[in-house]
């Protein structure tokens, strides 16, 4: 539990100091690059409850980061045309506000996931990968054949969503508040896993035999777990679309899937800050290889299958390790 | 909507259920008998079709095209078998995604590298092109008919060699009981090599074959991949049967959907918004039919109680 959060604690710092680099060496493109990095780790965060606690290996997770981001995008897109967003039963309009935007990402990330994850936990194991993978892709060709939205083509903003009276276009103010909002999620969820629920999730996954002979039904123990996963990377998901000022379906891809997956196991599955870590160190592989080769992503797979096939548990695994091997020289 | 329509394409929807199937019983049999979930096999399609492309560009011959689209693909599946998925059958499900994930990214960045990201287009031979009349009034392309008619002949030698042979009773034994075949005697690595090759040269042979109709590109494999996923739920893991059913609604469904839905939605609204509902809710069909496949069926239509 300490070495989780002192690696938790150096992943948000190492993240803070990216931040503060960009800020004080007036390079707004690192500022861009640590709020992506946030976001990302929002999104692996939320996978993370799923996959990493409950042992659900979600494949599908970019339906619910897309649906955040088209959340956010549609709308703004109606504010800012002044078409209401419904006229019947009631009229609703859209919104330039982002917590509004933030709540109405996280309930549709959430209500979608309901179902989803009712059908996809119908099943298990290796039919569960499948399944989440194919509704994702279902919501995917979904947008690119709904032309309201732009299709294929995506929908653009052009100015950040309103927050108070916080200047949200300028780069170094966007990276605190996506980062104030990774700090506050980190913080729930190590309330969560610490609770009952975060107990009887663990044991879900372990042995959900034994979970069920205490009275508590694993089913849906990790149904609410998909559910909050799911909520929380439709948040990432709305932050994303903010931060690039346009959503496309390729954040419904299951390339995105992958990619918050990779965010997960990079930094190490289960912990508090692996997403953190991993999407730190995906954005940095991403500038340095890409820096070789505009093919990066050919050295990101050759990287990626020796990292799992030596089996070290991502960065938190190596910090445990290496923090093993102090101790054992200390003692 | 005429009769010669609706024919048509119930064939074209025949068609692609049949080259489906190919993919999906690759996918399968290596779940089945190896217990690994394989993201790469779309990368293997993607690869039985440059490899066909290549020769054909190289010889002009598309038989021989066809042959190196079966023995690339299958020599790159008993490469990444033994170099790399070797390590993962007895890991768990997260880490077979994530290191198959990986080679997708590295075979589709390495085929971008190599062959740019321009699509390649396959001319059909020359004696396969035309049309033929069927019954009914039809003018059916003659080379996706011969597609469907050979689909239908690997499916049924599949059959025959799961069934029937030496080989088909070892694979079928793997799939009941890894540990005890192996104290039988036989070679459990050199079978999962078979297995997982035989798995590939069937994609491969899809991906040169979907390749000359369509057009040949980086990422050809994926959507299919996923569509093989939804045809094993539906027909149920393991079941080379379920597989070639499962396979076969899921193509027609997907088929006449696209261009019957929007049709449909015509009838009783105006056409711009008719073709938009009709296409969008055409484009969630098979992922429908799945979910209600789960609702009644959990472990698939022939998929033994999980």
């Amino acid at each position: 539990m300490r070495r989780d959060l002192i690696f938790t604690l150096a992943a948000m710092a190492a993240l803070l100091a990216a931040g503060l680099y960009g800020y004080f060496g007036d390079e707004p493109f690192y500022l861009t690059l640590a709020a992506k990095a946030a976001i990302f780790g929002l999104a692996g965060a939320g996978l993370n409850i799923a996959l990493g606690y409950g042992g659900l290996v979600s494949l599908g997770h970019a339906a619910f980061f897309g649906i955040g981001g088209y959340a956010a995008g549609i709308l703004a897109s109606h504010a800012r045309n002044y078409e209401p967003l419904m006229t019947w039963p009631v009229e609703l309009a859209g919104t330039t506000s982002a917590p509004v935007i933030w709540i109405v990402a996280m309930l549709a990330a959430g209500l979608f996931s309901l179902p989803m994850g009712l059908l996809s936990l119908r099943t298990g194991g290796v039919y569960f990968i499948m399944i989440t993978l194919a509704f994702a892709q279902m919501l995917y060709y979904f947008a690119v054949s709904w032309p309201a939205y732009g299709g294929e083509d995506g929908l653009s903003f052009y100015v950040r969503n309103e927050l108070g009276g916080l200047q949200t276009m300028n780069p170094w103010i966007w990276f605190l508040v996506c980062y104030a909002i990774l700090a506050v999620v980190l913080v729930l969820i190590a309330i969560l896993t610490r609770s009952r629920f975060g107990l009887a999730l663990t044991m879900a996954r372990e042995n959900p035999l034994r979970l069920a002979n205490l009275g508590i039904g694993p089913k849906r123990v990790l149904l609410t777990a998909f559910v909050i996963s799911a909520i929380l990377t439709g948040l990432a998901g709305a932050l994303y679309a903010d931060l690039n000022r346009f959503v496309s379906p390729a954040m419904l891809s299951w390339h995105m899937s992958g990619e918050i997956m990779v965010f997960v196991i990079l930094g190490g599955v289960g912990r508090l800050g692996g997403p953190v870590a991993g999407a730190c160190v995906f954005i940095l592989l991403e500038q340095v290889l890409g820096g070789f080769t505009e093919y990066w992503q050919f050295l990101l797979g050759l990287a990626l299958i020796i990292i799992v096939l030596m089996g070290s548990g991502g960065l938190a695994g190596l910090f445990d390790r290496s923090g093993a091997k102090k101790g054992a020289a200390h003692g | 909507m005429s009769v010669a329509l609706f024919f048509e394409q119930l064939l074209n929807g025949l068609q692609f259920g049949v080259m489906l199937f190919l993919m999906a019983a690759g996918l399968t049999l290596v779940f089945g008998v190896m217990g690994l979930i394989n993201l790469a096999h779309g990368s293997l399609y993607m690869i039985g079709a440059f490899a066909c492309a290549s020769v054909v560009a190289a010889t002009g011959s598309f038989t021989l095209g066809l042959v190196a689209s079966f023995v690339a693909a299958a020599f790159a599946g008993v490469i990444i078998e033994a170099l790399v998925l070797r390590r993962l059958y007895r890991r768990d499900h997260l880490d077979q995604v994530i290191v198959t994930f990986a080679l997708i990214l590295v075979f589709t960045e390495g085929t971008r590298w190599l062959f740019g990201s321009y699509p390649l287009y396959l001319d059909i031979p020359t004696p396969l092109q035309g049309t033929v009349h069927l019954p009914g009034g039809i003018d059916y392309p003659l080379f996706r008919l011969m597609i469907i008619l050979v689909g239908l002949l690997v499916a049924v030698l599949l059959f025959l060699a799961v069934n029937r042979t030496r080989l088909g009773v070892r694979i079928r034994a793997g799939e009941a009981d890894r540990e005890m075949i192996a104290a039988l005697g036989v070679d459990i690595s050199k079978l999962y090599m078979i297995v997982f090759a035989l798995g590939a040269a069937l994609a491969g042979f899809a991906g040169a074959l979907v390749g000359s109709v369509q057009s040949v590109q980086v990422g050809m494999g994926e959507p299919v991949l996923i569509l093989g996923f939804v045809v094993i739920v539906i027909g149920g893991i393991g079941s080379i049967g379920g597989a070639l059913i499962a396979a076969i609604l899921v193509g027609i469904t997907d088929t006449m959907g696209r261009v019957f839905l929007p049709m449909a939605f015509a009838a009783f609204t105006d056409p711009a918004s008719a073709n938009a509902t009709g296409s969008a809710l055409a484009s969630m069909l098979i992922y429908i039919l799945m979910a209600l496949v789960l609702v009644f069926r959990p472990s698939g239509l022939f998929g033994e109680k999980a």
